[in-house]
């Protein structure tokens, strides 16, 4: 039998939403929970739910408070949250090209300089790193990434930059991430992926879902160039390799 | 089909809907209207579903000519100025366009959003179920930007003979904010808590559709860091290190770092985005069931605006048009606390 793990927290967000809680910290075993209760509440089709957005550590769910009330909401997700979820199923996987350094990666000497590497010895490493997605937000398409060589762990900066370019790979504490549309950031900016993780005219719109798995691979720039400008025109250029 | 050009318009000038839901899990804001009571005014007075997309137009004066066709709009929300062919065109009250006329919007003279419904409401391309212009993202329609000069709106034709539709102004809610505390109202001790209802809070000119900044007392952590992100909503009062809030607005991110001390009630939301710069508003906390009976209220009286539309050139009745409120809704739209605090947090007959 498994072990009975600590019912979550079930937080108002106003009258309009609730936060299941089920921890405060960056921790890859939560965000599995989360992304299973995601997946049992789905399943689920309860009353007056309008949409849930996993966290790394959280179920936000938004409801109907014509439909359903706070109270009755919060019980019947206590109940989902102690019952096993269903089966994951096949996790997809992706192979994202990116273009290190240079004029794609501003930051990647400084943060190799800081970790005593080279800069080709963080690309070999972050290249190397096999991720899970563990959430989406921000901005459309910014996927959050665990998995991160703890060697390349690098807090935020100082002082964030008001406008990074669409693309944007970079780290952030223990956390990598694929930015899609430019915005600002304080994160570290190692390189840029052609891919596009949102598209408003693409079918698909959005690439990945919360729970995929990701590696990278290198590109050069003049690949960065021509596959760039498929992705703008609509093209997937991520590899799906599984399922 | 009818043309509706954009002639001039200021900022913050889109079209807006109820919002586009389901994306969020990915990153994409809901958008959608500022002040929804106003949109469902406007679209009950032009025949429209409640939450159908219109005209949100920003506190800037505004221009739009007929092209062709004959086109019915009707304007609810911030009030202002308008002629419509050179003829006053009172809020709340249809008009009919035909080609060649124009109608000209003053600044708001109070609040910040008007919404210009047209009959048939706007017509577009919907994603995720929404023409709600969410520019950052390109998305919206028929325009994925807020309008500019030059613009046309194709829109279908308005039925010509219908008769002129109004709804009586309600005077504007008084009093404070509603506020639900939490999710992280843990992160802030029980002085940083009553900081928050018992001050004046001035709404500062770094505000748009993503939030309202809120200028006032600095409220401290009682941790002194941020939160590992988690999901945000409408209404969200977040605090970041500076200590000044913040009221997440339907464009904000979708989830974020700071820590979350409490939510503006659904139903008070269209009062706070249209306290202009400057002017200031108060909270009060609430409990989540008095919030949600809030709701419920809300929901009631905008399902029963259409039953409160009164037609024809007869003279306006008050009275007659509270006892023509058959929806069972204990106030009627023209209750000046409507959109506040219908019956009282005790009242067990709704919905």
């Amino acid at each position: 039998m498994a072990p009975l793990l600590p019912d979550p927290r079930i937080l108002p967000s106003g009258d309009t939403a609730l936060t299941v809680e089920f921890g405060r910290t960056v921790d890859t075993a939560i965000n599995a929970r989360v992304l299973a209760f995601d997946r049992t509440v789905a399943a689920a089709r309860l009353a007056g739910v309008i949409e849930t957005v996993p966290t790394y550590r959280s179920l936000l769910v938004h409801y109907d408070p014509v439909a359903t009330g706070f109270a009755d909401l919060s019980a019947e997700l206590l109940a989902l949250a102690r019952h096993p979820a269903p089966p994951e199923g096949s996790v997809r996987r992706w192979r994202i090209p990116v273009a290190y350094g240079g004029a794609h990666g501003i930051d990647l000497d400084s943060l190799a300089q800081r970790h005593g590497l080279t800069p080709d010895e963080v690309v070999r490493r972050h290249t190397a790193g096999d991720y899970r997605v563990t959430m989406l937000g921000f901005t459309p398409g910014y996927s959050y990434l665990s998995g991160l060589d703890p060697s390349l762990a690098t807090p935020r900066r100082n002082d964030p930059r008001t406008e990074t370019p669409a693309g944007t790979i970079s780290i952030g504490g223990i956390q990598t991430g694929i930015q899609c549309i430019a915005a600002p950031s304080g994160w570290h900016l190692i390189g840029r992926t052609p891919v596009r993780t949102f598209h408003p005219h693409r079918e698909p719109m959005f690439l990945l879902e919360p729970g995929d798995a990701v590696t990278f691979f290198a590109i050069d720039a003049a690949e960065f160039a021509t596959s760039e400008a498929a992705a703008e025109a609509g093209a997937i250029v991520a590899e799906r390799i599984a399922p | 089909m009818s043309l509706l050009a954009v002639d001039h318009v200021g900022p913050a000038t889109s079209v807006q809907d109820g919002g586009r839901f389901g994306a969020q899990r990915y990153g994409l804001t809901p958008s959608g209207v500022m002040d929804r009571p106003a949109l469902a005014i406007a679209n009950a007075l032009a025949g429209n579903a409640p939450f159908a997309a219109a005209i949100e137009i920003g506190p800037f004066g505004a221009r739009f000519t007929v092209r062709d066709g004959c086109v019915r709009v009707a304007l609810a929300g911030a009030a202002r100025e308008a002629t419509a062919a050179g003829r006053p065109c009172p809020m709340q009250t249809t008009v009919l366009l035909a080609a060649g006329e124009s109608l000209v919007l003053g600044a708001a003279r109070d609040g910040v959003f008007s919404y210009l419904a047209v009959e048939g409401a706007v017509c577009g391309e919907p994603v995720f179920g929404s023409l709600s212009v969410n520019a950052l993202a390109g998305l919206g329609s028929p325009f994925p930007r807020p309008l500019r000069a030059g613009d046309v709106l194709a829109l279908r034709d308005a039925a010509p003979l219908a008769q002129e539709r109004r709804l009586p102004l309600a005077p504007a809610a008084q009093g404070p904010i509603r506020i639900v505390f939490g999710p992280q109202h843990e992160e802030f001790d029980a002085a940083a808590q009553e900081l928050l209802v018992a001050s004046e809070w001035r709404v500062s000119a770094l505000s748009d559709r993503m939030g309202y900044r809120l200028d006032g007392p600095a409220i401290t952590r009682a941790h002194g860091h941020d939160i590992v992100s988690d999901g945000t909503v409408t209404g969200s009062i977040q605090v970041p290190g500076s200590g000044r809030p913040i009221v997440l607005m339907p464009d904000r991110g979708t989830t974020g770092g700071y820590p979350k001390i409490a939510t503006v009630v659904s139903a008070d939301l269209g009062r706070v985005a249209q306290t202009r710069p400057g002017h200031a508003i108060r909270f009060r906390a609430v409990t989540i069931e008095d919030a949600q009976r809030a709701a419920r209220h809300m929901a009631a009286h905008i399902a029963a605006l259409a039953n409160l539309v009164q037609t024809g050139g007869a003279a306006f009745d008050l009275a007659a048009l509270q006892s023509a409120n058959t929806a069972g809704v204990a106030v009627s739209a023209v209750d000046a606390a409507t959109w506040q605090s219908p019956t009282g947090p005790d009242d067990k007959d709704q919905p």
